[in-house]
């Protein structure tokens, strides 16, 4: 399609600068020199990127951040490859509830999951806050794994499976030497999207975190509530970085298209 | 004594039956075609006898066992499907010798079967190939080396050609018919093409609603169909209701009407008031051609269609359409009297 419409032309470039723009303001106020973020940068330094790596707040809520979302994606998995498979393969009454219920932590707002958690589950059963936090992340990352995989299982034609099955392989052994084959790319992809979502959630961290036990995103809301120096840029900067990572290896494995399809 | 057989087996889903009381045996070494409209309970039978679903009621058994409760993993059955369903992630070796591996034969073992049965299939040369890299009557080859490399007690297709074009499938059904004879194998086939199963069987089932209507040789079902369903099935597209019986001789002397009918017997078909015949069977001529007198009736050409081969009429009579087909090179006209003879040795009795 060799359209040149001028004006079309136009408003993409309006659209991608309103989506980008903000992007490239961090970047480049993240080098600046002088101890309060400006925009334009005075000058060129990497002192903040330097600072992030002394910070100690930085650096644990960091490991945090990593091993949360690394420990709730492996339970995420655990739990959510079973309840794809059953969703996708088993009819039995009371399915279409069951669906909705593991979909629903997409549709309700973060902060009402959150405040939820809180009061009825952590607060009730006086669950320490390291667990909490676990808790809340997988039930965030169930959704993703759960959808992300049941559409790989839906365009799996079950005669496969039937295949192996009349061919003298039982249930147990088909699922791992004939589904889980053939569903790699879509666990692969579910793991990744499933992280990056927890990696940067805010809204069920807030409510999860509690003494000495804190998110990198909640440390840096907490930080910049105190200071004004371009640290924060400079780690928003990495974080980016981190993420585009994520999805270039996506986009690698399964190409982007994966999740437009359907 | 019969290999398989069906004890009054009945399935249901939700209280609806699909199978009711159903029986059927099957001799060793025979191929079975079961045949039928869709929603008839081919497949369903088809799939109890796999084990990939079990009956609500009555007994399967299998070379004099008990195999009703026996899961499908332990049956030993080849089963052949519609999509092919080949690993996608194997290759053809691979693809072949896995029912080898679940029943832990030697590796070099394994090779010479595989290589054996793809010799067998026609597709030596084909091994390190990928399920995605070839066409779909060489994925079904593969599926049914698959099947056969197991040796299994039993063979079952379930609509294995519907996937392929018209060349192919005529193709493929002598390569199946040639498998399944040179290893003497029991073998179920379903299908909803008549063609199809007819050419390949020792027994055609011809199915409805979860009973079988009619057992029996393909050339038997089709010059001599049991019910009014088989008949249409099998194309016999005209029949006639009879008021009056007399059973006289080597014939039953029909009336209908005003008109009177004689119908050759044949020991074991039905004796019923109903008439069927073949399109192909009525002679048609004009009225200078066919004198009036027994089993002949007069009408008018109502449509006239080219066939190819011959022309097809609808014919109107005192007694109903007929459909007629004739091969001739002048087709009768629109509106046209002819007179239709039905020879007595077609004109079968269903019920």
């Amino acid at each position: 399609m060799k359209n040149k419409n001028p004006g079309l032309a136009l408003f993409t470039f309006l659209v991608y600068v309103f989506l980008l723009g903000p992007l490239v303001i961090i970047a480049v106020t993240s080098f600046e020199p002088g101890t309060v973020l400006k925009f334009p940068p005075t000058g060129f330094s990497l002192r903040w990127y330097k600072n992030i790596f002394e910070v100690d707040m930085f650096m644990s809520t960091f490991k945090t951040s990593i091993l949360v979302s690394l420990l709730g994606n492996l339970i995420a998995i655990l739990l959510g490859i079973p309840a794809a498979y059953a969703l996708n393969r088993a009819s039995f009454k009371g399915k279409e509830t069951l669906n909705a219920l593991f979909l629903s932590p997409l549709l309700i707002p973060g902060i009402v999951l959150g405040f939820t958690l809180l009061k009825y589950v952590v607060i009730t059963f006086h669950i320490p806050v390291y667990a909490a936090l676990l808790i809340g992340h997988t039930v965030i990352m169930l959704p993703f794994i759960i959808r992300v995989i049941g559409s790989s299982l839906a365009g799996f034609d079950f005669a496969i499976e039937e295949a192996a099955l009349s061919l003298g392989s039982s249930r147990l052994s088909t699922f791992f030497k004939v589904v889980l084959p053939n569903i790699k790319s879509g666990i692969i992809a579910s793991v990744l999207l499933a992280f990056l979502e927890s990696f940067n959630n805010v809204d069920i961290s807030l409510f999860m975190t509690g003494p000495g036990v804190s998110t990198l995103p909640i440390q840096m809301l907490t930080y910049v509530e105190n200071y004004f120096d371009p640290t924060i840029a400079a780690i928003s900067v990495l974080l980016m970085l981190i993420t585009a990572g994520f999805m270039f290896l996506i986009e690698r494995l399964l190409g982007l298209t994966y999740f437009t399809k359907q | 004594m019969d290999l398989l057989q069906l004890d009054n087996i009945s399935v249901a889903y939700d209280q609806q039956y699909i199978l009711k009381d159903f029986n059927l045996s099957i001799e060793k070494g025979h191929l079975i075609s079961l045949l039928g409209p869709s929603g008839c309970g081919k497949t369903t039978t088809l799939r109890l006898i796999a084990g990939f679903l079990e009956a609500t009621d009555g007994k399967f058994s299998f070379g004099g066992q008990d195999y009703t409760r026996v899961p499908i993993n332990k049956r030993n059955f080849g089963f052949v499907f519609q999509s092919y369903a080949l690993f996608p992630h194997m290759s053809v070796f691979d693809n072949i010798a896995f029912g080898l591996r679940q029943r832990k034969v030697k590796e070099d073992e394994i090779k010479k079967r595989v290589m054996n049965m793809l010799d067998v299939v026609s597709l030596s040369g084909f091994e390190k190939r990928f399920p995605q890299a070839l066409s779909g009557g060489q994925r079904q080859r593969v599926a049914i080396a698959r099947a056969l490399v197991i040796e299994p007690d039993l063979l079952l297709f379930d609509e294995p050609l519907s996937n392929l074009d018209a060349n192919l499938r005529v193709n493929m059904r002598v390569e199946i018919r040639r498998i399944q004879q040179e290893l003497g194998i029991t073998t179920v086939y379903v299908s909803h093409d008549q063609e199809e199963c007819f050419s390949i069987s020792d027994r055609v089932a011809v199915m409805n609603k979860g009973i079988i209507e009619q057992l029996d040789k393909p050339s038997v079902i089709f010059q001599y169909p049991k019910s009014e369903f088989v008949a249409r099935f099998i194309g016999f597209n005209n029949f006639i209701d009879f008021q009056q019986r007399e059973d006289e001789g080597a014939f039953h002397n029909l009336r209908s009407g005003d008109y009177q009918f004689h119908a050759a017997k044949v020991p074991g078909m039905p004796v019923s008031m109903k008439g069927a015949i073949r399109p192909d069977d009525i002679i048609a001529g004009t009225l200078q051609e066919i004198q009036p007198g027994d089993n002949v009736l007069t009408g008018k050409v109502k449509v006239s269609t080219y066939l190819g081969r011959s022309y097809q009429y609808v014919v109107v009579t005192p007694l109903g359409e007929f459909t007629v087909n004739k091969e001739m090179q002048q087709p009768y006209l629109s509106g046209q009297e002819i007179r239709l003879l039905f020879p007595s040795e077609k004109l079968v009795l269903v019920e």
